[in-house]
């Protein structure tokens, strides 16, 4: 059923496909965390308009990937932008409700004791608050970028797949090797990412693990 | 722009709501692809969940779902599943049954592992038999999590259910693979509106249903001082 003599007389194709997908996928984790973590920012320091920026990320979130796609060509065409529009879309409500929660998370009397040490703003948000949040905003990051990978495959639609792109030109010349070829590349490619983020993870947060174990 | 106009048009034209490809056609396949594969997929991961939830034992199978869930995309399932089990519902009736799975059944387990204990003590004190725990204690407290996964498993399945049209499936996807095969700008653009409609009125309802049932005194029942996003594992 698989014929891996295809793999191996298509291997450069396959490496070009799997470096489209993991930079569709960087660009979209990227532009939706500098959103996101503007957005949560601004949730942070008014409160009351965390339900209407949640509640749209909500929304954008729950609109099927191939509506939001379609719905974009005519505007965007079949571009690498209207991939982004789509993917930048699911990304924001995962990461904003992470950042959020991590900076919530914060207990008041660390914050207080960075005031009192002299801390401005600023440094007291950078040296405190955020490394403090920064487990809660790698898990969310890491649920972003698995759940991109899979995304990735549906922008094939709009001719910005990747992966997807070998997938479902497998499907359309009833080449079976080059769709489970594909799936297995994604699936390990999403494994490979999350096992990745959850290491930097661990580097930024040295203080989790020595307490950890 | 013309294009809302055309799209207006789309949805006046009554050749748009009879036959086959009529709107309501459409509307009755894609629900009953979602709904037969929603009910599949709760009656095999709701008594998973919730056994291993209510003895405890087997909580790495729920952690294990969870992740192989979360790394098997929905379309890239759909095309494997082609080659094996043929063109349309046939292939997706199986990977919506997988994909909505793995929601049922972690949030089924976390409900039942979170409802207080003393709640469970009290009803053994009062000598119920493990079936009425189960039944009349914990599957009541832990409703409101149990629906919410319910409600991330339906809103998965009525999304990828869209995709089914991709490869020759019925549904209102229909409008969308056509609009791309036939370069038809209103119709896909009337396809998208519909489908994303269809989402968000399963999400209201079913975030309607969990809100319905949680108790009173739940921090999580929502008060105009908690508008604060919760950390929860349930996403993605």
């Amino acid at each position: 059923m698989i014929r891996w003599e295809w793999i191996t007389s298509n291997a450069s194709q396959l490496v070009e496909a799997t470096l489209d997908h993991l930079a569709l996928t960087a660009v979209a984790v990227s532009v939706g965390f500098a959103i996101s973590f503007l957005l949560s920012i601004v949730i942070v320091r008014q409160r009351r308009l965390a339900s209407a920026i949640t509640g749209t990320a909500g929304v954008l979130y729950t609109i099927p990937s191939l509506a939001l796609f379609a719905f974009l060509v005519p505007f965007t065409g079949l571009s690498f932008l209207s991939a982004q529009i789509g993917l930048v879309s699911y990304t924001l409500l995962i990461l904003i409700r992470n950042i959020v929660a991590g900076l919530d998370g914060v207990p008041a009397d660390v914050r207080e004791a960075a005031d009192g040490m002299g801390y401005g703003p600023a440094r007291r948000f950078l040296s405190v608050e955020l490394p403090l949040a920064m487990p809660l905003i790698i898990a969310g990051l890491r649920i972003a970028t698995v759940t991109t990978i899979g995304l990735v495959v549906v922008a094939a639609v709009i001719g910005q797949g990747g992966l997807g792109q070998v997938m479902v030109r497998g499907f359309n010349f009833r080449n079976d090797t080059a769709v489970y070829t594909g799936a297995v590349l994604i699936v390990v490619l999403a494994i490979m990412a999350d096992l990745l983020l959850a290491g930097i993870g661990r580097l930024v947060t040295p203080w989790a693990r020595a307490r950890g174990s | 722009m013309e294009l809302p106009g055309e799209v207006v048009a789309w949805f006046a034209d009554p050749a748009n709501w009879t036959g086959t490809n009529g709107v309501p056609n459409r509307l009755v396949e894609h629900l009953r692809l979602s709904g037969i594969s929603m009910l599949v997929a709760a009656l095999i991961a709701l008594p998973i969940g919730l056994a291993i939830g209510h003895t405890g034992r087997g909580g790495f199978l729920a952690v294990i779902v969870a992740n192989l869930g979360r790394a098997v995309p929905s379309y890239a399932l759909l095309l494997v599943f082609l080659p094996i089990f043929g063109l349309g519902d046939a292939a997706a009736f199986p990977a919506l049954v997988l994909l909505a799975i793995p929601p049922i059944l972690v949030n089924a387990y976390t409900g039942l592992r979170e409802v207080d204990r003393d709640l469970v003590e009290a009803g053994r004190g009062m000598g119920m038999t493990e079936l009425q725990l189960l039944l009349q204690v914990e599957l009541r407290a832990a409703a409101p999590v149990i629906i919410a996964g319910l409600r991330i498993a339906a809103v998965a399945v009525v999304a990828t259910a869209t995709l089914a049209a991709l490869v020759a499936g019925g549904g209102l996807g229909r409008y969308i693979a056509d609009g791309f095969g036939l370069r038809r700008e209103d119709r896909l653009v009337a396809g998208a509106l519909l489908v994303a409609l269809l989402a968000l009125i399963v999400e209201r309802g079913f975030t309607f249903l969990e809100r319905r049932t949680l108790l009173p005194g739940d921090p999580r029942r929502p008060s105009a001082a908690d508008l604060a996003p919760a950390p929860r594992a349930d996403i993605g």
